[in-house]
């Protein structure tokens, strides 16, 4: 460790990886990583939205005719895959690359480069995945995929094959992003802060990570067999030759239960951040919410065969599997009254991030209870592929994820781009969100409980489903325009939002105590960290309602704090904040950062080269020349050094 | 202008780009990077018995001829002891010994690879023969590929011990090759026991 603070270096000409294109397309810095993710994400998870606009216009009535039953049987393959692998893991990536290494005051994540890696492997996965849409053979076998159903006898077009080689490139790299996180976690912590002290985002983010390490090599087993099946001819999802059928299954939802607490502990760990910042009060049982999320993560891996109960396991492994997702419903609960408990009796401001994360609490406890409803074995028989099951992961998904991204975006934006949302807009779209998600969704258990089954693309009228329909449909359309209110609120924020300052919430914990945005270095000097909310301490409690959160313009906010006005709070004006944001470089401060380098992206190619060769007729020679260019570049990569030579 | 952002005011020190824990962040990347590949070998074993478990014979011609299998269990477990010498050399400043004791592990490496291929060989099924084939294949295969993948690291060790580039105050590139091999050899004998010695237990 550098014990001396080496003399202020004059800046050297700049270098072309600084500024333009290439400045992202070479980056190794978590905050514009972060930044790739959020877009990316956020435009995938428009791509979904549209998939499922689609399917909801097709079901409105009866017999719909907009797409025919193949482009039906692509699109909710499609719009699964696409909102749990391109929309939801990574809109939570871009917090674990922004959020973590500001969070517990480290210059940038471990491996920075791997960091830029997973990135690039993350848009070449889903952008093949897509790409299927243009040979109008996209992934037409559910989200799940159940072998041999996905084998190359009963689905012999591409459609499978985009998905088996898409998902074990986004496979790839969430694992490589996986152990990157664990150890940035354990190692670069700054002084003081231990892991009692570390923000519970942070803890939920080392969580989710060993949730991936531990989960994601399951499916990485499950899609090589299917491919080795579909590409090489081994045989082992083909019954007649000695498979047993239950194998993917078993492999699928060892992966894919822990895959939903990899979906929704990100969201958890945002609103946990949230919540007190808008309460004006410490986290209700840091502790117990700690404990809680280890033991949603060690439980998640003992509940698989839940989704499994109507393929006859027999009693005794009904009934076990039925005990521990009950169980699962404990530690749950507790953390949704530890929310509870932190509002109750706190100074409440409803801004837009709030208003998420209540969204958050009420919505996902709905979808946790329709979950345990379905822990039961016989009842799930009864609901098992029914429409029933679809609102309840939507509200645990929609609901819960959702929402606690939407909390995450908002509460962040200023931080990330220096700029507040605007609260009206944000209101907005939070309202026709909610109204709208309800809508869509909440028929949905009549429908399924009046026996409508999932995945159908048509049905005939009379059979009491047509107004459940009729209402889902149109709750989808708010949901649009509560959609289209937020892109809107997003690109003209992004613009020319109000300025944001180090700490426009008045929040407690370190990130807020730097510019925003912050500079590439992140601290000038190492934080040390002596309790859990750190900004709280420092700052008097009488600061407690200084929230700028206006609309652009605006100069001066009227703060409502649990339904009283308290008070009036200036908006520092613009040059003031100019002041307040101009730091010096990581030149001037003589601050040795890890150097631009395009040799990730080039290893990403050279994968992309040989997936390509591969599912264009297995053709050899592509598939060894992308070796090859991975290969090299990833040589090339590990004999540089992160920093420049000093 | 604030240009020191601290909580106390107190400059320590630099944030360092390569962490603060007494353990190097290259050595807890490759941890990680070994729990991810042994966790990808468990659930392929957990295949295996699970396959083997739903079969009315398992396996289906029958246990598997041991003699090839324990000569290379026995070559590529004794594989680790060069290297681990090796990893202690670079410590001590002895980049000669290093250089020795890692060509005496590659060498241990290629044996290994001989053998097995030998081995393959002289199997009756193929991999698109059965399920019993298309697991042994891919779970010897995939262990193959990380003994391929070791031997190149640890050429690659002998190259930077060559060129002057690995020290006593440099050896990480050494121990985490050296922790990367070890989990070459532990991921075998879970290998073997499953593929060859269980047949014979039940
Ligand atoms: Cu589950």
């Amino acid at each position: 460790m550098a014990t001396t603070v080496a003399a202020p270096r004059a800046a050297g000409p700049k270098h072309k990886y600084e500024s333009g294109i290439w400045s992202w397309l070479a980056t190794t810095d978590h905050k514009r990583i972060g930044q790739l993710y959020l877009y990316t994400a956020l435009a995938w998870f428009l791509v979904g939205g549209i998939e499922a606009f689609i399917i909801r216009l097709q079901l409105y009535g009866p017999n719909g005719r907009i797409v025919s039953a193949e482009t039906y049987n692509q699109l909710f393959t499609m719009h699964g895959t696409t909102m749990i692998f391109m929309a939801i893991m990574p809109l939570s990536a871009a917090f674990f690359n922004f959020l973590v290494p500001l969070q517990i005051g480290a210059r940038d994540v471990a491996f920075p480069r791997l960091n830029a890696f997973s990135y690039w492997v993350f848009l070449a996965g889903s952008i093949f995945m897509n790409v299927s849409w243009l040979f109008h053979a996209a992934p037409d076998g559910g989200w799940f995929a159940y072998a041999p159903l996905n084998t190359r006898v009963y689905s012999p077009g591409l459609n499978m094959d985009f998905w088996v080689i898409g998902l074990q490139i986004l496979g790839l790299s969430s694992l490589a992003a996986g152990f990157n996180f664990i150890t940035t976690i354990i190692n670069m912590r700054a002084p003081g802060m231990h892991f009692m002290r570390m923000p519970v985002f942070t803890w939920a983010t080392f969580v989710t990570q060993f949730l991936i390490v531990l989960s994601f090599p399951f499916i990485t087993v499950a899609v090589t067999f299917l491919l080795f099946d579909r590409f090489f001819g081994t045989n082992f999802y083909e019954i007649a030759a000695g498979a047993d059928p239950l194998l993917w299954q078993h492999l699928f939802w060892l992966f894919g239960h822990p895959e939903v607490y990899i979906l929704i502990l990100p969201a958890f760990g945002l609103v946990s951040e949230v919540l007190p910042t808008f309460s004006r009060k410490p986290l209700f049982g840091y502790p117990v919410m700690v404990y809680s999320l280890i033991l949603i993560a060690f439980l998640g891996f003992g509940v698989w065969a839940h989704h499994m109960f109507a393929v006859g396991m027999g009693p005794i492994a009904d009934s076990i599997f039925g005990i521990t997702t009950m169980l699962i419903a404990i530690p749950t609960g507790v953390k949704i009254f530890n929310w509870l408990g932190t509002m109750w009796g706190g100074s409440l401001r409803f801004t837009t991030p709030m208003l998420f994360a209540i969204g958050l609490v009420s919505l996902f406890t709905i979808g946790g209870i329709s979950g345990v409803m379905h822990s039961s074995p016989p009842s799930d028989l009864q609901q098992t592929d029914s429409y029933f099951v679809v609102a309840h992961f939507h509200y645990v998904l929609f609901g819960g994820s959702m929402m606690g991204l939407f909390a995450g975006i908002y509460y962040y934006f200023p931080k990330i781009t220096g700029r507040l949302m605007s609260e009206t807009l944000g209101k907005w779209h939070f309202w026709l969100t909610f109204i709208g998600m309800n809508l869509t969704f909440f028929p949905m258990h009549f429908a399924g409980l009046d026996g409508m089954p999932r995945r159908i693309w048509q049905y005939d009228a009379n059979q009491g489903w047509d107004v459940d329909n009729h209402i889902s449909t149109i709750g989808a359309a708010i949901l649009v325009v509560a959609t289209l209110i937020f892109v809107i609120n997003l690109v003209r924020s992004r613009r020319s939002g109000a300025r944001a300052g180090n700490d426009p919430w008045g929040a407690p914990t370190i990130e807020w105590s730097i510019p925003s945005p912050p500079p590439a270095y992140n601290y000038a000097t190492i934080p040390t960290v002596r309790s859990r909310y750190p900004m709280w301490d420092m700052k008097a409690p009488e600061l407690t309602a200084s929230v700028p959160h206006s609309p652009a313009g605006e100069k001066e906010v009227t703060v409502k704090v649990g339904g009283a006005t308290a008070g009036h709070i200036e908006t520092p004006a613009d040059t003031q904040l100019n002041a307040e944001n101009a730091h010096p470089s990581a030149h001037e401060l003589g601050i040795v950062m890890p150097t631009p380098t395009i040799k990730p992206l080039l290893a990403t190619l050279g994968l992309c080269v040989s997936f390509f060769g591969l599912i264009w007729h297995r053709h050899v020679p592509i598939i060894i020349l992308g070796g090859v260019i991975f290969v090299a570049a990833l040589y090339a990569w590990l004999l540089t050094p992160l920093e420049p030579e000093h | 202008m604030e240009a020191v952002h601290t909580l106390d005011g107190v400059p320590i020190a630099r944030i360092p780009l390569d962490g603060r824990g007494h353990r190097a962040t290259g050595w807890w990347g490759m941890m990680f990077f070994i729990i991810t590949e042994g966790t990808l070998f468990a659930y392929l074993l957990f295949s295996y018995f699970y396959v083997g478990a739903q079969s009315p014979t398992w396996p289906p011609g029958g246990p598997p001829e041991l003699t090839l299998a324990i000569v290379n269990t026995v070559i590529l477990v004794v594989s680790s002891i060069p290297m681990r010498l090796g990893t202690l050399a670079i410590r001590r400043a002895s980049r000669g010994a290093l250089v020795a004791w890692a060509i005496v592990a590659a060498l241990l490496g290629v044996a290994f690879l001989i053998i097995e291929a030998t081995e393959w060989s002289r199997k009756p099924f193929r991999m698109s023969t059965g399920s019993y084939g298309s697991l042994y294949f891919t779970v010897t295969g995939f262990h193959f590929a990380h003994v391929v993948v070791g031997l190149l690291l640890i050429l690659e060790i002998v190259w930077r011990a060559l060129a002057d580039r690995v020290s006593a105050a440099r050896p990480l590139a050494v121990e985490t090759v050296g922790a990367y091999w070890h989990l070459v050899g532990l991921v075998w004998l879970f290998v073997f026991f499953t593929i060859y010695v269980s047949p014979y237990l039940w």
